[in-house]
């Protein structure tokens, strides 16, 4: 379907806007980055006394992952329904 | 630990929650919701995601195999940290199409099919009754820590009356909280807050077992890490694949749980509420599991050999003799195991009962949609639904002898509630997935789960043959369930993971590509993938071919009288009409449409309503909306549409007003004839005897009489000129009205009084609710009983009935009170309805009537 395109340059305030809702949603992959980093030392081969060390790792970093979801949430809570959701974002492909 | 005063704290424990419960209940019913729905709450209530299983099992977890039970926990937060991706559509559709569990959420998405509903439903139910009877084991067992009196033993004489009394009480507590309201979207309040307290019991009780052994028994943070280092859980080593695997299939279960889809999208399915979760839940799970290694480690190295990791939690402080906290824990572990038990039983009852039951019923019933009682027996079969689940997990306990087996199986329920994820996915986010795709897809993963993790873990020979499992099914090879495809020496769960999910999704996709999707489906389609585009997606009912009357009837069934009442008098006002029949727009319908599938589910709701409206037909706009999506062509017609509408709406109700004004003037006319005859009658009387009085000579008792026939007329005529009065002073908006506080019931006594005298050859039978009417309200009290009796005496007047009842119902709402009156009479004609509150009218004299008609106008006022 053929959509009627917002302007191609926008204000600094929708500017950052959108940049927040592109940090949502990028945030679960980079957690999920963190969280995988286990499996990366697993791979090289020597053994490794884990449990205490890694879950030093994971805690810390499942902390600060949510640091960050938390300072973000608020101004995502903000941003329902008061944004248009069409414009430039992906508004879920056409049928053809 | 006295094995009583356990059982006595359990017991005052389950009470406390009932009366929880009760409070909630009573103050949402007094309609003071405040912080009912609050993020905390819904946080706490997402909590269910933490059962027994992981309550007790995770330490077990971490004593066998290190940090990977965290995989259960990060995959969550993954997903909540990324609510703006998934979550927010999925509560935001949730809320628009007022879905009702996901197996609805999926019916609705394809077409409004109840054979997927169907198939999530038994997906669900399969799924969940080894995890439910999984609860009832921990319950038992941790019971049975404390029978036993020694911190190892696990014998509980009566573990069998243990477990049936917990699902006794389980089902008592489902059934009072979680099947009062039909609507979905009235929430459980009692049920939630009950919930939310549980989810603080049991992070009190983990947190206070791990602030005992950290700072108790093992010397502090420093010396546990050096403690964890040197002990055998120390040594984990992750293994990529069921590192990954489970992070997945927790994520995707954490999205598809029928319980968790319950608290998240149906309960409460406010966004603002999933943004203030979306950091706090994670942060309960990050809590829940900050303790766990330290208590495995030091459980490991106090507990003598061959103690239950399992049970750690519990039997570490009972081995240190801590009592008080044993029974904290105790606790922790019942709320934890209960709550899931209740909220997944209140899940799987709704699926049952709006995609099993209710269609059923409707196909041996099709009449029932509009003339029997849809609401008792949707309720009746939710009840039932519930007994029946919990009976299914208690069997599965008893038959499974709550074997340790059954640990395993919480990852076997996930992998198998997983396999909705991708059809939930590309439904949600793909506008070319069809029904045959998704059902394609659900029949395999199903089939695919079942044969490869499933069945198997019951063990071989128990379900599938020994042989079946050497040499694969019917004897081939590359069909066996733990090698499928000849792929060996993967671990099991992966393996079953692996091959599910990826013929589920193929078969999904490929069915999808070749099959071309119906209208309706196409239409809820695109009302998924584009929810945040437009309010409402296209509506599929051709117009203005049902009878209002008959949806109003359909509706109150499933909503109950009064909010049915409401919701068609609101949209009827929306439609600049009056009364409370609104016509049957195709928007009204739909959105009548969407409320009933919140009470019933979008399959059944979408059924009912084409009994009435007749098969779901597609408008021209909505088949060019589809063929060539052209938003000109779209704008323009809706806009034409919308013009044609209102003058039409203009047009009708021009005619209507001209109808009436030609009513009115020939009611007018009778109306002048009328109170002419009813003024002359008194004065032809008083004329008369005044004239044998003048006349003289009369005996003295003559006399006496006449003058009281005199008298009596002069009142009659006082009372109809002041009646007529009344009507101009009220007519002319500049009433005196003497407020002031009066008793109902005193004034419908006196108004039952009065008007007694109407017709008093006939005898009314009285129906009267007296503790209803006892209310006192502000009000012109005069006045008002003159309404009454006005009201009153038209029914003594008209009421056709052989044997007249009326009936006085007073009824209290938002600060308001209603007080109806109906009788059993034939009612009032609907074309005369919008009439009856105009001063002149009297409809056709079925009876000698005996006023001038202005007894309604003065009530309408």
């Amino acid at each position: 379907m053929r959509r009627v395109r917002g302007p191609l340059f926008l204000k600094r305030g929708s500017y950052r806007r959108r940049r927040l809702r592109d940090a949502a949603r990028m945030l679960p992959f980079a957690a999920l980055l963190l969280f995988m980093m286990p499996v990366l030392w697993a791979q090289d081969g020597t053994v490794r006394e884990g449990t205490a060390g890694d879950g030093l790792y994971l805690f810390a970093v499942w902390f600060g992952v949510l640091a960050v979801a938390a300072a973000m949430a608020p101004w995502l809570s903000s941003e329902i329904g008061a944004e248009d959701e069409a414009g430039a974002e992906g508004r879920g492909s056409g049928e053809g | 630990m006295p094995f009583n005063l356990l059982v006595l704290a359990c017991l005052a424990y389950v009470a406390f929650l009932f009366l929880v419960a009760f409070l909630a209940e009573r103050r949402a019913a007094m309609g003071r919701i405040g912080w009912l729905r609050s993020p905390m709450i819904y946080t706490l209530s997402l909590s269910i995601y933490c059962t027994a299983w992981t309550f007790y099992g995770a330490v077990g977890y971490a004593a066998r195999s290190g940090l990977e039970f965290v995989t259960i926990y990060l995959g969550p937060t993954l997903v909540f940290v990324g609510w703006w991706i998934l979550l927010r559509k999925l509560v935001r559709i949730g809320r628009q199409q007022r879905v009702t569990s996901i197996a609805d959420l999926i019916s609705s998405r394809f077409g409004k099919s109840n054979l997927l509903g169907v198939l999530v439903t038994v997906l669900a139910v399969v799924a969940a009754t080894p995890y439910i009877a999984l609860q009832l084991q921990s319950v038992t067992l941790s019971f049975g820590v404390f029978a036993s009196g020694t911190p190892e033993g696990w014998a509980l004489p009566n573990r069998d009356a243990t477990a049936i009394w917990v699902a006794g009480g389980l089902a008592l507590f489902t059934i009072l909280f979680g099947t009062r309201n039909l609507d979905a979207k009235e929430q459980h309040h009692g049920v939630v807050l009950a919930i939310a307290v549980e989810a603080v019991v049991k992070l009190v009780a983990l947190l206070a077992v791990g602030i005992f052994v950290v700072w108790g028994l093992g010397g502090g943070p420093a010396e546990v890490f050096e403690r964890i280092e040197a002990s055998p859980v120390g040594l984990w080593e992750v293994q990529p694949g069921r590192w990954v695997g489970l992070i997945f299939v927790s994520a995707a279960a954490v999205i598809c749980l029928p319980r968790m889809f319950q608290v998240m999208v149906v309960e409460d399915g406010d966004e603002h509420h999933l943004a203030r979760a979306s950091w706090a839940f994670p942060f309960y799970l990050l809590l829940m599991s900050l303790f766990i290694v330290p208590i495995a480690v030091i459980g490991l190295e106090r507990m003598p050999e061959g103690a239950n990791p399992d049970m750690f939690v519990l039997t570490l402080p009972l081995n240190e003799g801590q009592g008080g906290l044993a029974m904290l824990v105790f606790l922790g572990g019942f709320s934890s195991a209960t709550s899931m038990v209740i909220v997944e039983s209140i899940a799987l009852a709704t699926m049952v009962s709006n995609h099993i039951v209710m269609p059923l019923w409707l196909k041996l019933r099709p009449k029932a949609a509009i003339s029997g009682d849809v609401r008792r027996i949707v309720l009746l079969s939710r009840r039932l639904a519930i007994v029946a689940v919990l009976t299914l997990g208690y069997a599965y306990y008893r038959m499974s002898g709550g074997s340790a087996a059954l640990a395993a199986i919480g990852l076997i329920a996930f992998v198998g509630v997983a396999q909705v994820l991708p059809v939930l996915v590309g439904g949600l986010y793909w506008r070319g997935a069809t029904k045959a795709g998704a059902m394609a897809g659900l029949v395999t993963g199903l089939s695919v789960w079942a044969f490869t993790l499933y069945l198997p873990s019951f063990g071989p020979d128990a379900v599938m043959a020994r042989s079946v499992f050497t040499e694969g099914l019917l004897g081939i090879g590359w069909l066996r369930p733990e090698a499928l495809f000849g792929v060996e020496g993967m671990d099991p769960l992966l393996h079953a993971l692996f091959w599910s999910l990826a013929l589920n999704t193929l078969a999904f996709c490929l069915f999808s590509l070749l099959t071309f999707p119906g209208p309706v489906e196409r239409m809820q389609g695109a009302a998924f993938v584009n929810v945040f585009d437009e309010g409402g997606g296209p509506q599929g009912w051709a117009r203005g071919r049902a009878e209002p009357e008959a949806l109003l009837i359909m509706a109150q069934r499933i909503l109950g009288e009064e909010n049915a009442l409401a919701l068609f008098a609101a949209e009827a006002r929306a439609q600049g009409k009056e009364g409370y029949l609104p016509d049957a727009t195709p928007d009204f319908v739909a959105g009548l449409e969407r409320r009933l599938a919140g009470s019933v589910g979008a399959a059944t709701a979408h059924a009912m309503i084409s009994q009435i409206v007749g098969r779901a037909t597609v408008s021209v706009e909505d088949l060019m909306a589809v063929a060539n999506e052209t938003a000109q062509i779209m704008e323009y017609s809706a806009e034409l549409e919308a013009q044609r509408e209102e003058l039409t709406r203009t047009a009708r109700q021009l005619r209507e007003a001209n109808e009436k004004l030609t009513q009115l003037s020939v009611q007018k006319d009778a109306f002048l004839s009328q109170i002419s005859h009813e003024l002359r009658t008194p004065m032809t009387s008083i004329r008369a005897f005044s004239e044998i009085l003048t006349e003289g000579d009369l005996p003295p008792e003559l006399v006496a009489n006449y003058g009281r026939i005199i008298h009596e007329e002069a009142i009659r005529l006082t009372r109809l000129l002041d009646d007529l009065l009344d009507l101009s002073v009220l007519e002319n908006g500049s009433v005196q009205l003497n407020i002031g506080v009066a008793n109902v019931q005193q004034m419908l006594d006196r108004a039952l009084a009065a008007a007694g005298h109407t017709r008093p050859e006939r005898s009314f039978l009285i129906i009267r609710d007296l503790p209803a009417e006892n209310i006192f309200v502000r009000t012109d009290a005069d006045r008002l009983v003159q309404v009454f009796i006005n009201l009153i005496s038209n029914a003594r007047k008209y009421c056709d009935a052989a044997h007249p009842e009326l009936k006085i119902t007073v009824r209290q709402r938002a600060g308001k009170l209603s007080v109806d009156f109906i009788d059993n009479g034939s009612g009032i004609p609907k074309q005369q309805q919008a009439i009856i509150f105009e001063k002149f009218a009297r409809l056709t004299d079925q009876t000698r009537a005996g006023g001038p008609g202005w007894g309604w106008p003065s009530a309408a006022r």
